[in-house]
């Protein structure tokens, strides 16, 4: 019975979205000021319905039905606890109730926090996020439902969940995605209200920003946490493939990246407006395009699962629908917005300010976007126009990407310093100095003592440019940082002056340093090495001197494996102890790899068991990685900086007066 | 010409001539590192160019896998069910290589029409089957189909035997679209 109170509970937020998605808006139109405070309680009903269903499915994999298709798919009596929660959204089906089920918190989370919102904005918010809604409970009860019974000759027994998604990554990582990608759907939604309603001044972008760095922060540590789990889960150490479902993920990243600081002009100084609003639709709609290239199975990719194309039929119109209403409502209103003029003349700046610089920003982060789109779409568009099966490799991507990151940085450093309207470039210089010295010799200095032997061959250009372009963005900050805090003689209590939007911004773009340090040094001075071992075997990778010691079998609560151990030594000093396993999952039959880390902030150890060769004899990989971890360290930065800016105290100010100026510590700060 | 209007022209020019650039070098990388996917049959007829960078799949031929001794060298054959292409390979093979299941491989076809493949490509899915190497399957069972009624008792004794082939390869097949319903 579980199952069909989901079942019925599902229509039901279904026939609330219906009526949320259009009673808001009319009422909006005809100014009936009850039918526009009805969006608010449907949302919060919705949320409950699609509550009570998630609930239900998740008893159904806690009770081990199996006469649920889905259930039966992708659950086992044996698998974890833990696991058969996470299951949940382990495929299709589950994962779409997960988004709509998100996309119902947010638009309650929109319901309770935006009471201080002129109604006419929150209601037309509210109805454009239950139209949304209506989209994917459609497309959950058409075509994917995780109801479906298989009566009446159920199996006793379920199929058990894919063994790559056992495991803690699939607990955290697709919630923490979803959260972003749908959280681009409050973006969206408060974009075609402004549409719509037509004001679009600092005011709005005020009430929209914490909820677009919001959805960005989620986005930000989606992809972290899935990057890291793909590292340690499919045991082969690579941490980004330019896969389409990355590159699905990284899109709407970019463009979100690029609008949170479009919608920092807007705030402040009046100007970007039509282009923020670009990039809010932009940003959800590549959203969705992310899940229709996931959900169709269209491209083929290393994270490929079993698809139905009908599926992606239906995300395809779906998309087209949103992307096309959106663009056609933005192409009429567009030009009514961009010739506002909210806070006088304030939207004009000179060729070297903060404006033009946040410009440029904007304009290399699209552009990264574009040539990802285009190396992700590729393969498609060849195959539909018949010109072969083709896939673009990670080459294509880096040669655009890396230099376009590059340059991004280069303008960081010097962006925190510049001023509104027109900067000085005379203070650029001056201020600039240090930091450029100083970012300099380290960069020629450091690839010295980083690499194993001092020899030319050994010295690496790469490493060079990622050293210098990481302590300039880091020389760079503290510099700023510094001067703010002994402005009138160096005080700690001028720290706690300083807004937490301008700590956010700091945190985040040193994570950004940090984080390309990872990506630069890991990719230098990785080493690896695919080698037949014995027991008793002794080898050295890059000063580490591994020991394959023994192979043991274990036995897991639904797997067997053989758990290898080996000792890694340096100076023929014990470093440390790796156990990795090869699975087999019985229900499945499937074999997994499950490597064994030994993490440090300066390398990680990586060991793992390839395949049984002859007699005793393993395939093992036997990796160090120098640096790795600060990749993920440095997404975590992003995030937390992301966090840092939503947490300002002058998005929870009540009310404020539309002609209010934003004048707030950040702008001072720039002084 | 109008001052204002000649630093508007030589914007546009510049504008253009860096979108022809951008647009250039796009065109160039996506053929630089765009790999074409070839079926062993296209390959062993010789359609495909040698020493290029390419990927190619099938079904891996049951007992065709071997293994050299004291490295990590292997050799395996896949087939589209026209023709059988023999990679090599030095290195570890993902999880869920094994016979009868779908494998894609990247890597250079040298003269003997071996393919020396750099990378075999993972998927993660026991299900799971590579949408090229199922339309090149697809594709030689329908023609199978057609040369039966045209041959139909000639035939009889190599049908027995790749009949089967097929039917493992239709097997997975169905089994992937019915493990996503």
């Amino acid at each position: 019975m579980t199952a069909e109170f989901g079942h019925v509970a599902l229509i039901v937020a279904l026939c609330l979205s219906v009526v949320q998605a259009i009673v808001p808006m009319v009422g909006s139109f005809a100014g009936y000021r009850t039918w526009m405070r009805l969006g608010h309680s449907l949302a919060l009903g919705q949320l409950v319905f699609v509550a009570i269903s998630f609930v239900c499915l998740t008893m159904a994999f806690l009770q081990d039905d199996f006469s649920l298709q889905y259930v039966a798919n992708n659950s086992n009596t044996l698998l974890p606890t833990q696991f058969k929660i996470s299951a949940v959204w382990g495929a299709h089906e589950g994962s779409l109730l997960l988004w709509a089920l998100i996309l119902a918190l947010w638009s309650a989370a929109v319901a309770l926090f935006s009471r201080h919102l002129p109604l006419e904005l929150s209601s037309r918010v509210l109805s454009i996020l239950g139209a949304i809604s209506v989209g994917f409970g459609l497309f959950i009860l058409l075509t994917s439902n995780p109801f479906a019974r298989i009566l009446p000759f159920s199996p006793t027994e379920g199929g058990d969940l894919n063994p790559l998604l056992q495991d803690f990554g699939l607990i955290v990582h697709p919630p923490m995605l979803y959260m972003g990608y749908v959280g681009f759907s409050v973006a969206f939604a408060f974009a075609v209200a402004a549409l719509i309603g037509g004001q679009f001044d600092s005011a709005w972008a005020r009430w929209a920003r914490p909820w677009i760095n919001s959805a960005w922060v989620f986005l930000t540590i989606g992809i972290t946490l899935g990057s890291w789990w793909a590292y340690y889960e499919l045991g082969w150490g690579g941490w980004w493939f330019w896969d389409p479902v990355e590159n699905a993920s990284l899109m709407p990243w970019l463009v979100g990246t690029a609008l949170v600081h479009s919608i920092a002009v807007t705030e402040k100084r009046g100007a970007f407006r039509s282009w923020t609003l670009l990039l809010a639709i932009l940003a959800f709609s590549l959203s969705l395009l992310g899940t229709f290239l996931v959900r169709s199975g269209v491209l083929t990719s290393v994270h490929a699962f079993a698809n139905d194309p009908e599926r992606g039929v239906f995300i395809l119109a779906f998309l087209g629908i949103v992307v096309g209403s959106s663009l056609l409502l933005f192409a009429l209103r567009g030009p009514t917005v961009q010739s506002q003029k909210g806070n006088g003349d304030v939207a004009s700046y000179s060729g070297l300010s903060r404006e033009m610089m946040l410009l440029l920003n904007n304009v290399l982060l699209v552009s990264s976007m574009a040539m990802i789109l285009i190396g992700t779409l590729y393969p498609l568009i060849a195959d539909v126009l018949d010109l072969g099966k083709i896939s673009v490799g990670p080459p294509y991507f880096n040669f655009f990407f890396v230099p376009m990151t590059l340059g991004l940085m280069v303008a960081m450093g010097f962006a925190v310093f510049s001023r509104w309207k027109k900067t000085d470039a005379q203070l650029l210089r001056q201020k600039g100095m240090i930091p450029f010295l100083l970012s300099l010799s380290a960069a020629l200095v450091l690839p010295l003592f980083l690499a194993e032997s001092l020899s030319w061959e050994s010295y690496s250009l790469i490493a060079v440019i990622t050293l210098g372009a990481s302590f300039w963005v880091v020389s760079m900050s503290i510099e700023d940082l510094w001067q703010k805090l002994s402005r009138s003689g160096f005080r700690w209590h001028n720290i706690g002056k300083l807004s937490a939007s301008y700590w956010g911004m700091q945190c985040a773009h040193i994570g950004i340093a940090v984080c390309a340090l990872g990506v630069g040094l890991s990719s230098v001075y990785d080493v690896q090495k695919d080698v037949r071992m014995v027991p008793g075997d002794r080898l050295t990778v890059a000063g580490y001197e591994f020991s394959f010691d023994r192979l043991d079998p274990v036995q897991g609560p639904n797997f067997v494996a053989s758990r290898g151990q080996i000792s890694a030594y340096k100076n023929e000093r014990l470093v440390a102890t790796l156990y990795p396993e090869k699975r087999n999952y019985k229900a499945r039959n499937q074999v997994m790899t499950e490597a064994a880390i030994d993490p440090g902030l300066t390398r990680d150890l990586y060991v793992s068991l390839g395949e049984p060769l002859k007699g005793d004899a393993w395939a093992i990989r036997l990796h160090v990685k120098p640096f790795v971890r600060c990749i993920w360290l440095g997404g975590l930065m992003i995030g937390l900086g992301g966090l840092l800016s939503v947490l300002d105290k002058r998005y929870r100010r009540r009310r404020q007066p539309k002609t209010q100026a934003a004048e707030t510590t950040l702008e001072v700060a720039a002084q | 010409m109008h001052p204002l209007r000649k630093q508007r022209l030589q914007l546009v020019i510049l504008l253009v001539v860096a979108a022809a650039l951008v647009v250039g070098l796009v065109v160039y990388m996506l053929r630089e590192n765009g790999n074409y996917f070839y079926t062993p049959a296209q390959i062993i007829s010789g359609e495909a160019p040698q020493n290029t960078f390419l990927r190619a799949g099938g079904m891996v031929v049951a007992g065709s896998i071997l293994r050299s001794e004291d490295s990590l060298w292997v050799q395996f054959q896949v087939t589209d069910g026209i023709e059988t292409l023999t990679i090599e390979h030095t290195g570890i093979l993902p999880d869920l290589f094994a016979e009868g299941e779908a494998a894609i491989a990247s890597g250079k076809v040298d003269e003997n029409l071996v393919l020396q493949a750099t990378q075999i490509l993972a998927k993660h899915d026991e299900k799971y089957t590579p949408p090229e190497v199922a339309d090149a399957m697809n594709e030689a069972y329908k023609r199978q189909q057609e040369g039966y009624s045209l041959e139909d008792a000639e035939g009889s004794l190599s049908q027995g035997a790749e009949g089967s082939l097929y039917q493992d390869a239709e097997g997975s097949l169905s089994q992937g679209a019915e493990g996503s319903k």
